[in-house]
């Protein structure tokens, strides 16, 4: 779906200097939330990959089912487009694998991690921040022989599952997000 | 039951509205450190870092993004002196019972764990919020791969660590 000309819109979303304010504004917003979901704490991220806390998957989900709603709301009124990250298995698979582990050893992942090192955590900043960094350098000195081989191994459809099917976004958003509210349910069920 | 989750998550998910709708672009961070990394690297090797390809796609400045994980930072610095949680922390407590007490190990832990999250955010394109949260919002494919990727690896480590390894 094409984006409505806007032209107010489209000037703010050129502006650089007023989007690096809003960009800030945005993550001050960001990690409050992240701190008061109490995600920024290791304990609790790692007791959601020992699956004993669910306290992540709270989160995460009734981030996704809220977002979900008015983004495409925001679409269908032609004020905002998909941003799709394209993928492959090369890529979404096998770095997926690689930052599972990272994530589980780190105990944070890249959001978080700056929101631990806001709230105090010292292995956050000087193990996760810094590994983060050293980590990215590698991939960017890496990238070029990766890109030849493995990266474009296995090509996933860069489009979105209404598109892959066919069908009208609301067909998959209406059973998505009733799906999402039972999984909640279900943990506060099962007290998790 | 305890609803601080769901409000978080129902703040994360408004504020993914305005950052379609005012910034034209989805919540992410780990660009950011790609980013750093490119501007650290340009600090002390000098221009020549720029011609790498990586670094064109992701040219090393400060944009969005980068404000973004710095607000993070912020935002969570007051909210844990409001909430009376800041503490400077070594060791966190679930590491401590399973690992000891011991800074140097959690720092060494810490800094591999990064490495590999560095590493492993850049080759799937993206992390927890890019594609946690910002992908799967969007029904994106490879974001739906990613996550569950990212969870089943994750929770099979967390395993070894705890289940295994732990002394």
């Amino acid at each position: 779906m094409r984006e409505r000309d806007g032209g107010a819109l489209q000037r703010l979303r050129r502006n650089q200097s007023l989007q690096r304010l809003l960009g800030l504004v945005m993550g001050v917003a960001f990690g409050v939330f992240l701190q008061l979901g109490g995600v920024t704490r290791y304990d609790v991220i790692i007791g959601q990959l020992l699956l004993y806390d669910f306290t992540v998957v709270k989160v995460m989900l009734s981030a996704v089912a809220v977002g979900m709603v008015g983004v495409y709301l925001l679409i269908h009124l032609g004020l905002a487009s998909l941003s799709i990250k394209p993928g492959s298995i090369g890529t979404t698979v096998l770095g997926g694998i690689i930052f599972g582990c990272g994530f589980a050893v780190l105990g944070y992942c890249p959001g978080t991690v700056a929101g631990a090192v806001g709230s105090g955590a010292l292995d956050a900043l000087f193990g996760g921040v810094v590994g983060i960094l050293i980590g990215a350098a590698i991939f960017a000195e890496l990238y070029p022989r990766l890109d030849a081989s493995v990266l474009q191994r296995g090509k996933i459809p860069d489009t979105t599952i209404p598109e892959l099917f066919g069908v009208h976004p609301r067909a998959v958003i209406v059973p998505m997000v009733i799906l999402i509210v039972a999984i909640l349910s279900g943990i506060e069920y099962l007290g998790l | 039951m305890d609803w601080t989750p769901y409000l978080a998550g129902l703040g994360i998910g408004i504020l993914s509205w305005f950052t379609f709708l005012l910034s034209g672009r989805p919540l992410g961070c780990s660009t950011a450190y790609a980013r750093t990394s490119g501007m650290i690297e340009r600090a002390i090797r000098g221009d020549a870092v720029l011609e790498k390809s990586y670094y064109r796609k992701f040219v090393p400045q400060i944009d969005w993004e980068w404000m973004l994980v710095l607000g993070i930072v912020i935002g969570a610095f007051i909210t844990a002196i409001m909430q009376g949680e800041f503490a400077l922390i070594w060791v966190p407590s679930t590491f401590e019972a399973a690992f000891g007490s011991s800074s140097l190990l959690r720092l060494a832990v810490a800094l591999v764990g990064g490495v590999l999250m560095g590493l492993g955010a850049r080759w799937a394109g993206g992390c927890t919020s890019g594609h946690g949260i910002s992908g799967t919002l969007q029904l994106a494919i490879a974001s739906w791969i990613a996550v569950v990727v990212f969870f089943v690896s994750g929770i099979i480590v967390a395993f070894l660590l705890y289940g295994v390894i732990a002394p």
